[in-house]
């Protein structure tokens, strides 16, 4: 029973080739000699097929070379938001990201997202991004009794926010963002989708009290509208636009 | 942060069951939510194609044959007063959830819309009905969004990336008999980003862990759906129900398993193989490609088996998606096409997607009560111990779940189990004391892993995983005999052995990823031994478990639940527990 012919088999003829990685490591233990805290860069070199994602790439190292490099993941297709990283210098879900989609010629280079605190080689300090989520109130608020069955909405007023109801929090859009890498204050585009999604709801009756916070100096108005968001967004929301459509309602009043 | 806490109500997890039970329970009672991962990582998230409710917004519909479709999809191996909660109780799960603000996709008037799914039928079988409430083909993660936003609303407290590995009980459950009492007293937990080992005392804990799809290699489940909960409560003398019945989703993408929601098939969708033949015509001539899972699964595996497989390698069947309109496909399925052209270079509009049956969904699990009050033995009750979602057995899946009844499944007995654990823990005047060695086993633990380090170890727990993985694939997975079991059963035995020679790498404290991922192969392991020990004892073939040496259902002796209990010296035992019969009799399983 070692090897049934009927067993599923499907990458046995594609050739392998040899993928370097580069890797931003941080070590907050001080283990082997280091100083608690260290920052350096590590390359590995590994075997894999062009099909294979860097997340497949980042396994292959922890479990065949060093079980000390550490990363979060979870799902491993792109749903779950844990493995936000910055690769070849573009915010990527590393399980999204195929190898033959990054030029494996060259050293990939692997880094955790910028602007949140590193706790350990790829992982960061989520606390401050999910803090910038909760002070939106990302919840439907309505008033009045709850009517016994649904509420009612249109297919296009459904449409109208499906957009940033697909996001995942994973932080690619808010950690490729100038303006939060600099400015400690700034909720950074993830908070302005989630706000989005509500303030867009035909359901929800929060939308001024959003608003408001986001006009707030804290808020949408520190946009300069750099499109990195959009371009890291892994779920392809349109997070310039959806900024542009809070901007807009707080510029007419109208939503 | 202080390593000793006190709470009323303790819930282990925070996917759809863990989160919908806090929602319960905090408004009732000082509630904890302690999690391996960050809330909206569950898996819950990857959820795709919807959520089984009788409203009949779109056509005719009513409980009584959602109930009906549910008993006989598990095999006559559900529970049938637990399938009438679920499916009773179907409607308002929905309705609170809309009113919690998930947006499920709408009819032209303005009502929740709702689609075909597999083994969901008009009248007892005659065809297939609109049942499945869904947003897109991303409904799970609307649910595990929604939920989280509630439960930000609600100042839940939740203590992310806490990982607990054992559960305090007051009692032995294994010694208490007919008149003992057995009762839980709280659990113990490893935070992942200091490396401290926490204590949390509690007059309720909840476990609400998710399943444990690691055991196989081809799978949909993620990278740490490693079964842990089961494994703590089997560990505690708690005994799992019915393990060896393991869903085979039938669309994972070909070699790597991500699944593909049967809402493909529901939406119009049809499997084929290398004829071009829709095969499914002749296994179930009436649903067709709507069949239940089981039934899909091993139709593919049989299609493969008989040389009517596709590609190279003739390992897989396709699912066509050519006839339907892009614009349809984009508003329906947009992300299960999106991980075919991510991931196979495949454009569903005009390519077929090759697929083939991967790992999915855990029927069995810690036996429960309708209230979700955890079982000790086919009877008693652990006081204060609930269970809800994948990590639970009530039964309302019996021996094959049917697609869109899992997300009904964590807001249905999620909410049951969280407020019983509430209205428990208020009635309940003390908080129970912990033992003063109570983390001493998981400090204990946790130091000898470390120790391991540059050690005489030899083994390494990534290889140990993919031997165990492959094994299980190839002898445990949709076609089971007595010599494939007995295969599994050798090579488990000799990996546990194996498992006690092994060397990790990270001896730090912050975030040891490296740890954890050998804690979580020790309960892989005891697990898969007790899915291969079920799997042997069950000489019939039922549901999701389908044995060629005995390939047909039987009733008479086999018409029960497996109970299986791990002894102080870590052997295996199997009892039986009866089915609860109302008013379904078994019949003849055709479609």
């Amino acid at each position: 029973m070692t090897a049934p012919a009927d067993a599923p088999v499907t990458t046995d003829a594609i050739p392998t080739m040899t993928v370097t990685l580069k890797i931003l490591r941080f070590d907050p233990d001080g283990l082997d000699g280091r100083e608690p805290g260290t920052e350096y860069w590590e390359e590995f070199q590994i075997e894999a097929h062009a099909t294979d994602r860097v997340l497949d790439a980042l396994h292959m190292i922890k479990w065949e070379q060093d079980g000390t490099l550490a990363f979060r993941r979870s799902c491993a297709h792109g749903v779950c938001g844990s493995d936000a990283m910055r690769i070849n210098a573009r915010n990527r879900l590393a399980c999204k990201t195929l190898l033959k989609d990054l030029n494996p010629a060259k050293p990939i280079m692997v880094e955790p997202i910028k602007g949140l605190p590193v706790e350990k080689d790829l992982i960061v300090d989520m606390e401050p991004f999910f803090a910038s989520y909760r002070e939106i109130m990302p919840f439907l608020m309505t008033s009045g009794p709850t009517p016994e069955r649904e509420r009612l909405q249109s297919p296009e007023d459904r449409e109208r926010y499906d957009d940033t109801t697909k996001c995942i929090l994973c932080a690619a859009c808010t950690t490729s963002c100038p303006v939060f890498w600099t400015d400690g204050q700034y909720f950074g585009p993830q908070a302005i989708v989630g706000a989005h999604r509500f303030i867009f709801d035909s359901r929800d009756e929060g939308e001024w009290d959003r608003l408001e916070i986001l006009n707030d100096k804290a808020g949408v108005w520190k946009c300069r509208t750099a499109f990195n968001c959009t371009e890291a967004c892994p779920r392809g929301i349109e997070v310039t636009k959806a900024i542009s459509e809070v901007k807009h309602a707080l510029n007419t009043g109208e939503i | 942060m202080a390593t000793e806490h006190e709470f009323d109500v303790v819930i282990v997890g925070a996917g759809g069951a863990g989160m919908r039970a806090a929602l319960e329970s905090s408004q009732r009672a000082k509630t904890a939510v302690i999690t391996k991962l960050y809330p909206t990582r569950s898996h819950t998230g990857a959820a795709q194609g919807g959520m089984a409710a009788a409203l009949a917004n779109v056509e005719d519909d009513n409980a009584e044959w959602h109930t009906f479709d549910t008993i006989k999809g598990g095999d006559y191996l559900v529970d049938q007063d637990a399938a009438e909660i679920l499916c009773n109780e179907a409607i308002d799960a929905v309705l609170d959830l809309e009113k919690m603000g998930l947006p499920f996709n709408r009819t032209p008037e303005g009502r929740v819309d709702q689609r075909r799914f597999g083994g969901h039928t008009r009248n007892h079988g005659e065809a297939a009905v609109r049942r499945a409430c869904y947003a897109a083909d991303r409904t799970g993660h609307m649910i595990l969004q929604t939920l989280y936003q509630q439960c930000i609303k609600q100042e839940v407290e939740f203590f992310n990336e806490f990982y607990v590995l054992d559960l305090i009980l007051d009692g032995d459950p294994q010694a208490a008999g007919e008149d003992g009492e057995v009762a839980a007293a709280g659990v113990v937990a490893y935070s992942l980003q200091t490396g401290e080992v926490h204590t949390f005392r509690a007059k309720s804990v909840i476990f609400a862990t998710g399943g444990a799809g690691k055991v196989f290699k081809t799978t949909s489940n993620a990278h740490t759906l490693t079964g842990d909960g089961m494994g703590i409560a089997l560990r505690a003398g708690i005994p799992l129900e019915d393990m060896e019945f393991f869903q085979f989703h039938p669309t994972g993408l070909a070699g790597l398993g991500i699944l593909l929601s049967e809402a493909a098939r529901g939406e119009g969708g049809i499997l084929r193989n290398s004829e071009g033949e829709r095969f499914m015509e002749r296994y179930a001539p009436t649903i067709k490609d709507l069949a239940p899972r089981d039934m899909v699964a091993r139709a593919m595996a049989n299609e493969v088996r008989e040389g009517r497989g596709c590609g190279p390698h003739k390992d897989y069947v396709l699912l066509d998606l050519t006839h339907l309109e892009p614009s349809h496909i984009d508003e329906k399925l947009p992300d299960i096409t999106e991980f075919a052209r991510t991931y196979l270079g495949v454009e569903p509009y005009t390519e077929p997607v090759p697929v083939y049956p991967t790992a999915h969904y855990a029927m069995g699990g810690i036996p429960t009560n309708v209230q979700g009050e955890v079982l000790r033995d086919n009877t008693h009750v652990v006081k204060g111990l609930y269970a809800a979602g994948e990590c639970a057995c009530v039964s309302v899946h019996g021996a094959n779940r049917l697609g869109t009844n899992s997300l009904l499944d964590i807001n249905v007995f999620g909410r049951r189990a969280g407020i019983a654990a509430a209205e428990y823990a208020v009635a309940t005047a003390e908080t129970p004391a912990l033992p003063a060695d109570a983390s001493a086993q998981i400090e204990g633990l946790v130091a000898s892993l470390r120790e391991t380090v540059g050690g005489e170890g030899t083994e390494r727990v990534a290889q140990i995983r993919k031997e165990l993985q492959e094994t299980m694939d190839r002898n445990v997975q949709v076609f089971r005999t007595a010599e494939s079991l007995a295969e599994a059963h050798a090579v488990v035995k000799d990996l546990q052995e194996r498992y006690k020679a092994i060397a990790i790498h990270d001896r730090g404290t912050r975030f040891n990823t490296d740890l954890l991922e050998a804690i979580e192969l020790g309960f892989l392991l005891e697990l898969s031994e007790v899915v291969i020990a079920g799997a042997e004892a069950r000489k019939e073939s039922r549901g999701g478990h389908y044995r060629e040496d005995f390939p047909t259902r039987d009733d008479e002796n086999f018409m029960q639940h497996t109970m299986a209990y791990k002894r102080a010296d870590g052997t295996v035992d199997l009892d039986w527990k009866p089915v609860v019969v109302t008013k379904y009799q078994p019949m003849e399983r055709k479609y």
